[in-house]
């Protein structure tokens, strides 16, 4: 019998007058108990519109199903047969605008906790050291994908079970590129990233560390090497700033650097190496998920925070749960509020950030109402810190040293809708075919990446 | 054969500037002059950015000063020893075509990125005089390398206890006075310096490059923590540089910026040579 609640069973958290201090994981996760309860609340619909929901198509009323009846090693084969990186989704995915969002519950209450229990079955197979290793035998191929965040995890660990070998290359110093350096580890801890890429090398997968495609190998370079295709899913690395007067003084940082020196090098622990900069008061610029990040880090480094966006609240980019946890936390938000120049002092450090308010006028080309700022309604925040989280592009590394590669003018490369790009052999998708987008939509690219490569290889012997 | 990132030989240069060459073939092989790597000793390490010295065979040799915790760390590594972490080369080349006189000026540990650029331009046929400045005679390093990579090579102390008794931006005016005409001016080393030599060279108009050498972390533009304004424009120092004009670069920003975490460096530094003295006091 369906549990007909009309609200999703609660997940534990931490406090947030205590969470807002640390960084441990804000969201604990269902007990067996509360997952079960959760469970009876999928109504196993014939055609459930939340599996068309997801980019990767995880058969959800199945792995659900098998929670229902305590079968729990069932539930993670369903769920990792289409899912690479469950504990992941689970964790960051924008459940409520794609599958909670088609969930027949969601049309009276609140949708199934689809996202909670995604978290809950690969937490538990993670605990208990169950692996989907499925894999068909080598079939000699090599194939090198570049990048090893969210798509290159994905189209590598496809293509691994179909009996490639893969080989991952990957920059920095430690592999799952924006789950690494990017979100904070208070909503996704990084012993779970390294977790899930130490089960795709379990797979076969080789990872290489501190390789910088573009640099010290071209991607000519790779396919002389014997790679008969080229994945690239080298995201989009590279920062905006506002081209606002005041950018490059002491204490304006991109969120990249302010979240890499905090995710990727530790600088939050006391005895870190790296250093990061002791704020009292920061201004974060931008309303997505990377503002939201950079927000509640520099709230836990014990600076008083306000979140500056020039549209409104209904406009707010991230996800509901992110803005949520922020305000619980104590994060102040400046809606339609658009920065005009940062002010600094005689050592050439911030000191204030003026800003002009904002109203929405007409709809603009995204869809969303443009804002327009109010003549006369400037004033002055200060601050001693600013954080510009307004958006990153492609970084430009592998299309300048790959010749005939074609990318569009925002710099992002072009691919048709199988992932294939204007070389032969070389596909690309996620955030460096798109632009900034989701961890989500970036292994939706890669395994749609991953079946084209097939297709290609196979049809090439 | 070496191991990965392995030091395979570790030269003290001075008592505060060692060099090492680390086994890493890929980088050897496609580095040149201009271009930096990045490296982490340990698997905690900060990493820091190094401008490549030189290249012999499948080694490459970057020069660093104990200056602070990392590179402290970095020093109690020896022969033998594997770093964590190296990769690169990052950056562009410094541009040495059509150059057929330079005066390539270094100081200090600038020296030794000063030392492949001169010989760059050397070996494409250039004219180099080769500038090198330091604060005193005891700690002039790579005298014989650089000596064999210019046509004449100039050592300045700031205390007078060897060769030329003054900064490197008087001998570069002496012999702009007596007459040289330089196509180009390099100059690499510490950037109060970068900024007197461009103020030298703007009076006679040479074209000068500079080498920056900002706070980074990834090295490959993603952080943006390198930019510096050139002619009133953003760049990264990681992938747009590390070379600029210098003439165009707001130095006084740049300097500013290099102090961002000067505190916590101050600090870091003390608390490792605490460590050192109870060790060795243990």
């Amino acid at each position: 019998m369906a549990d007909m609640s009309l609200e999703k069973t609660k997940m534990p958290e931490q406090a947030p007058d205590v969470r807002n201090k640390n960084f441990l994981e804000v969201a604990k996760g269902y007990t067996p108990e509360l997952a079960e309860k959760e469970s009876h609340r999928c109504l196993g619909c014939k055609n459930p519109r939340c599996v068309e929901g997801c980019p990767v198509n995880v058969p959800i009323p199945e792995f659900i199903g098998c929670i229902q009846k305590g079968d729990m090693e069932g539930a993670y084969h369903a769920l990792s047969r289409a899912n690479a990186l469950p504990a992941v989704c689970g964790r960051v995915c924008p459940q409520e605008s794609q599958c909670e969002g088609r969930c027949v519950r969601a049309i009276r209450g609140e949708s199934v906790g689809i996202g909670r229990l995604e978290r809950y079955v690969a937490d538990w197979a993670l605990e208990n050291n169950i692996a989907n290793t499925d894999k068909a035998p080598d079939n000699g191929h090599k194939v090198a994908v570049i990048g090893s965040g969210p798509a290159g995890l994905t189209c590598a660990g496809e293509l691994a079970r179909m009996g490639y070998q893969v080989t991952i290359f990957e920059a920095f110093h430690v592999a799952g590129g924006v789950l690494s350096y990017g979100i904070p580890e208070f909503r996704l801890p990084k012993t779970i990233v390294e977790k899930e890429v130490d089960k795709l090398r379990a797979l076969g997968v080789d990872i290489q560390l501190n390789m910088v495609i573009g640099k010290v190998l071209s991607i000519d370079e790779l396919f002389e090497r014997g790679y008969e295709a080229v994945f690239v899913g080298s995201g989009a690395g590279l920062p905006q700033f506002m081209k606002i007067p005041g950018e490059s003084l002491v204490g304006v940082f991109s969120a990249n650097e302010y979240l890499t020196r905090i995710n990727l090098m530790k600088a939050y622990k006391p005895d870190s190496a790296t250093p990061i900069f002791e704020s009292k008061k920061v201004a974060v610029v931008g309303g997505g998920n990377v503002a939201m990040d950079a927000a509640r880090c520099a709230k836990r480094m014990g600076a008083d925070v306000h979140i500056v966006y020039r549209r409104g609240e209904a406009e707010l980019p991230a996800r509901a749960e992110e803005v949520h946890h922020a305000r619980e936390e104590g994060i102040h938000f400046d809606l339609l509020c658009n920065p005009t120049m940062i002010e600094g002092d005689e050592k050439g450090r911030v000191r204030s950030m003026k800003v002009i308010r904002m109203e929405l006028g007409e709809p603009d080309a995204s869809g969303r109402r443009r804002p327009v700022p109010i003549e006369g309604s400037e004033f002055e925040m200060e601050v001693d810190t600013v954080i510009v989280a307004i958006g990153t592009s492609p970084n430009p590394l592998i299309r300048s040293t790959t010749p005939g590669l074609e990318a569009n003018k925002r710099g992002c490369i072009t691919t048709d809708e199988t992932g294939a790009t204007s070389r032969e052999g070389v596909f690309c998708g996620g955030d460096a075919a798109t632009g900034a987008a989701t961890v989500i939509l970036a292994m939706g690219a890669g395994k749609t990446a991953a079946k084209s490569i097939h297709n290609y290889i196979m049809g090439k012997n | 054969m070496p191991e990965k990132y392995e030091i395979v030989r570790k030269k003290v240069l001075t008592p505060d500037i060692s060099s090492i060459s680390v086994y890493a073939p890929l980088i050897a092989g496609k580095a040149r002059a201009g271009q930096f790597i990045i490296l982490r000793a340990t698997a905690e390490a900060e990493r820091i950015p190094l401008t490549v010295s030189s290249v012999d065979g499948e080694l490459v040799t970057v020069v660093y000063q104990k200056v602070g915790d990392s590179t402290m760390t970095l020093d109690e590594l020896e022969a033998g020893e594997c770093l964590h972490d190296f990769v690169g080369p990052l950056g562009e080349p410094t541009p040495i075509e059509g150059v057929k006189r330079a005066a390539v000026v270094g100081g200090g540990l600038g020296c030794a990125i000063a030392l492949p650029v001169s010989k760059a331009l050397h070996d494409a046929g250039a004219k180099v005089d080769l500038i090198g400045g330091f604060r005193t005679k005891d700690i002039v390093i790579l005298e014989d390398e650089m000596r064999a990579a210019c046509d004449d090579l100039y050592i300045c102390t700031d205390d007078g206890s060897y060769g030329y008794a003054g900064f490197t931006t008087g001998k570069l005016e002496e012999l702009l006075k007596a007459g040289e005409k330089y196509d180009r001016v390099y100059a690499i080393g510490p950037l109060v310096m970068m900024k007197f030599v461009c103020k030298v060279t703007e009076k006679y108009d040479i074209p000068t490059i500079v080498s920056m050498n900002p706070i980074m972390i990834d090295g490959t533009g993603m952080c943006g923590c390198c930019r510096v304004t050139v002619d009133g424009q953003v760049k990264f120092a990681c992938v747009d540089g590390p070379d600029f004009d210098g003439h165009k670069i707001d130095f006084d920003e740049t300097i500013a910026r290099a102090a961002t975490y000067k505190e916590f460096e101050q600090r870091r530094r003390a608390e490792h040579k605490c460590r050192l003295e109870g060790m060795n006091n243990g």
